[in-house]
């Protein structure tokens, strides 16, 4: 009986099937953190009548995947399905008096860049890869070198196109359907599948950043040039030497930048102050090994980044190094071996934030697991029921998916949440549900709105049942 | 150069209908042509697909760009689509066929229905819009016809032999329209298409050596500006296919891929 009733179940799953013509692919797929890893089935319609039949059609769990840059679980959906949104990546207007574009959700920030930079647009927040797409950068409300100034992404999207589980597409902002938009901006395409946004580009002069390079020689120095200079640039952001201990605890470089006025740019560059040469991208053909990245050659490489920046008051720098300085080494990941990586970046309210960056740096000196790039960064104002940034610090981290390294991670975040703290969905490979439910205030708020407009939680993903997002 | 070759008037932009607008590969194309100036008519059958590709075009490129609908098996509808393309492209240069699709082959192998419908999709519709685009290119003296077909048209394979006859009748048409004009300045080109990245190989076993739509039109236009007259899109397939046309019958009809 018992097999007869599975065969059934699968023989109706078949029938199911059948209903929906979108062929399925299946493969293994990971985030770029490349943990987890899993077999999945992955749609990738071409159109939106497609999109709409599937969603309404299929009975499986589904979500939305972009550029699948999130590092854990956001967009993976083991016994449920993906839909790689990519191929809706067109362009629909953009209007040159009040830099707003109209695009589809596929489209990436790279492709906007290149389009639009030529002509003097760039995008208002930008996270340090330009290879993800807009609907992943709104689901995860990204942020940028200019949180201080002007928050994440939703705080520069005129609206945003929602297609529901019911196959309507409904249109939100945070003056229309405000709900559902900041349950949206942030909600890691649990609301529905984004497929269009209004995006604002802001106008810039040159292509050329000006930046001031400071050294801060702990964590209290840092701070203080981060209060001091915050208010210069519109881009901050420091690297931090994990490897450090003691008086040295902390010790960072801090980078700020403004995009440069047209008579910031000597003569040759102001002939044509928004092109840039195509950069030279290199590729890591393997996997690394695993010491590749061990204790010694990350303490090594933090001495010598450390040693080899000077304080340096102004310079200028292309834009694409400037936000992308990873984008030009495809594959980066892989350098963390076969096996994996884990990102973890977490945030503290600002009266926690020095306190809490302390006791984490003094936890990763005393386990031996320095991480490779540690970035700092101070916070502004923030909007949305489920996205990241609150005004405060945050701290950014890599660790090789190793032994050990789940009980130590789970110890810092006993920290983090001991001290109001929080951490980013897209980076998260691993909380538990208690670290996300009492990390995130406004869930209940935010679960109100997915009942609503999701009442079977027919959108859901590996991230939202490891969660609990919805109430199980 | 390009339009200088194609003796293209006036501006040396040319006016290019587009036909199956949606593929990827035809968008690919179109933002080809788009870049390089030119003004485009996407036909469709999925108009409201067919207008936002025209809008990306116009966004990314400040091209003209419109959008129409078009059907393949609706014959009687094609001398109107392509007078209506002229006059919304003030004229007409070149015509492109990217439609096709693979329908229901495995229905198709006991449905004369189906397997009709395979034919009229990718091969009759064809015959029909291009017999008119060829006239209308005839009596100006100019412009140029691209023909989409496919590696599939060019051996009988039981996976897909219906689908590959339509392909490869489409193939010979090409060839004699291209004979018809030897001796006049009007351009037919026959891409024979390798498995690209689209939804017709997304998922399906033994899809290899798939190339992404955006390097396939990248290949196809350069093909284009060179006016070459068959074209294997990527290069390598004319060697994959000189073995698989070389296999015996006898030997051939016992491979199983």
């Amino acid at each position: 009986m018992a097999e007869n009733g599975q065969r059934s179940a699968r023989m109706a799953a078949v029938a199911d099937d059948r209903r929906v013509a979108a062929p399925l692919k299946r493969a293994p797929l990971s985030g770029w953190g490349r943990y987890p890893r899993c077999l999945t089935d992955i749609y990738r319609p071409e159109k939106f009548a497609e999109l709409a039949e599937l969603i309404t059609a299929d009975p499986h769990q589904l979500v939305a995947r972009g550029a699948g840059r999130a590092y854990g679980d956001a967009a993976l959906n083991a016994p449920g399905r993906v839909i790689d949104v990519t191929r809706f990546n067109r362009m629909l207007a953009f209007d040159d008096a009040t830099g707003l574009l109209r695009c589809e959700a596929g489209v990436t920030l790279g492709d906007i860049i290149d389009t639009f930079r030529p002509r003097g647009f760039f995008p208002v927040v930008t996270p340090g890869t330009r290879f993800i797409t807009v609907g992943g950068a709104i689901a995860a409300d990204v942020h940028g070198k200019n949180h201080h100034r002007d928050s994440s992404i939703a705080a520069h999207l005129a609206s945003v196109d929602v297609m529901l589980a019911s196959g309507e597409i409904r249109r939100c902002s945070s003056g229309e359907n405000a709900g559902l938009f900041h349950a949206t901006a942030g909600g890691m395409g649990l609301t529905g599948v984004i497929v269009e946004a209004e995006l604002k580009l802001r106008r810039i002069a040159t292509a050329w950043i000006e930046s001031e390079t400071v050294r801060a020689a702990n964590i209290d120095h840092a701070i203080e040039i981060f209060d001091r200079s915050d208010r210069l640039y519109d881009y901050s952001v420091g690297w931090i030497d994990c490897a450090s201990a003691a008086s040295a605890l902390g010790r960072s470089v801090i980078n700020f930048g403004n995009f440069a006025t047209l008579d910031q740019l000597d003569g040759k560059r102001r002939a044509a102050p928004l092109s840039l040469k195509p950069r030279r991208s290199l590729s890591v053909p393997i996997d690394f090994p695993g010491f590749a990245l061990g204790p010694f050659t990350v303490t090594a490489f933090n001495e010598l980044y450390f040693r080899t920046h000077r304080d340096t008051p102004r310079a200028l720098i292309d834009c694409e190094r400037f936000f992308y300085p990873l984008d030009s080494i495809r594959d980066w990941n892989r350098v963390y071996g076969a096996s994996g990586f884990v990102q973890y970046q977490c945030a503290w309210p600002m009266a926690e934030s020095r306190a809490g960056l302390v006791e984490t740096l003094e936890a990763i000196a005393r386990s031996r697991r320095a991480s490779f790039l540690a970035v700092v960064k101070k916070f502004g104002a923030q909007d949305g029921l489920l996205s990241f940034p609150m005004p405060g610090y945050t701290l950014s981290l890599d660790f090789p998916m190793r032994p050990g390294l789940r009980p130590f991670l789970d110890q810092l975040d006993a920290m983090v949440l001991q001290r109001g703290g929080r951490l980013y969905l897209a980076k998260d490979a691993r909380m538990s549900p208690a670290m996300f439910h009492a990390g995130y205030p406004r869930l209940a708020e935010w679960r109100a709105v997915k009942a609503a407009v999701d009442p079977n939680n027919h959108f859901s993903s590996s991230l939202s049942r490891r969660l609990e997002m919805v109430p199980v | 150069m390009a339009a200088a070759a194609h003796r293209i008037a006036p501006g040396g932009a040319p006016r290019v209908l587009i036909l199956g607008a949606t593929s990827p590969i035809a968008r690919a194309l179109a933002l080809e042509y788009a870049r390089g100036g030119a003004a485009l008519y996407l036909a469709a059958r999925d108009t409201a697909e067919a207008a936002r590709i025209a809008q990306d075009l116009a966004v990314r490129t400040g091209a003209a760009a419109q959008a129409g609908p078009f059907e393949a098996s609706d014959s009687a509808a094609h001398p109107e689509l392509i007078r209506r393309a002229a006059a919304a492209l003030g004229g007409l240069d070149g015509v492109a066929v990217c439609f096709g699709a693979l329908g229901d082959e495995p229905t198709a192998h006991h449905d004369a229905a189906a397997a009709l419908k395979i034919i009229t999709d990718n091969y009759t519709g064809a015959v029909s819009i291009l017999t008119l685009a060829a006239d209308h290119l005839e009596a100006q003296r100019s412009g140029f016809i691209i023909v989409i077909g496919s590696v599939a048209g060019e051996r009988g394979r039981p996976r897909n032999y219906i689908y590959g006859s339509a392909k490869g009748a489409l193939a010979l048409f090409t060839q004699g329209l291209r004979a018809r004009f030897a001796r006049t300045p009007i351009h037919v080109m026959t891409v024979i298409l390798g498995t690209v990245d689209t939804r017709m190989t997304w998922g399906r076993e033994g899809a290899f050596l798939t190339v992404a739509p955006e390097r396939a039109a990248t290949m196809i236009h350069k093909a284009w500006r060179r006016r070459a007259e068959v074209v294997y899109v990527p290069f390598f397939w004319r060697f994959i296919m000189g073995v698989i046309k070389a296999i015996p019958e006898r030997f051939f009809k016992q491979l199983k891929f």
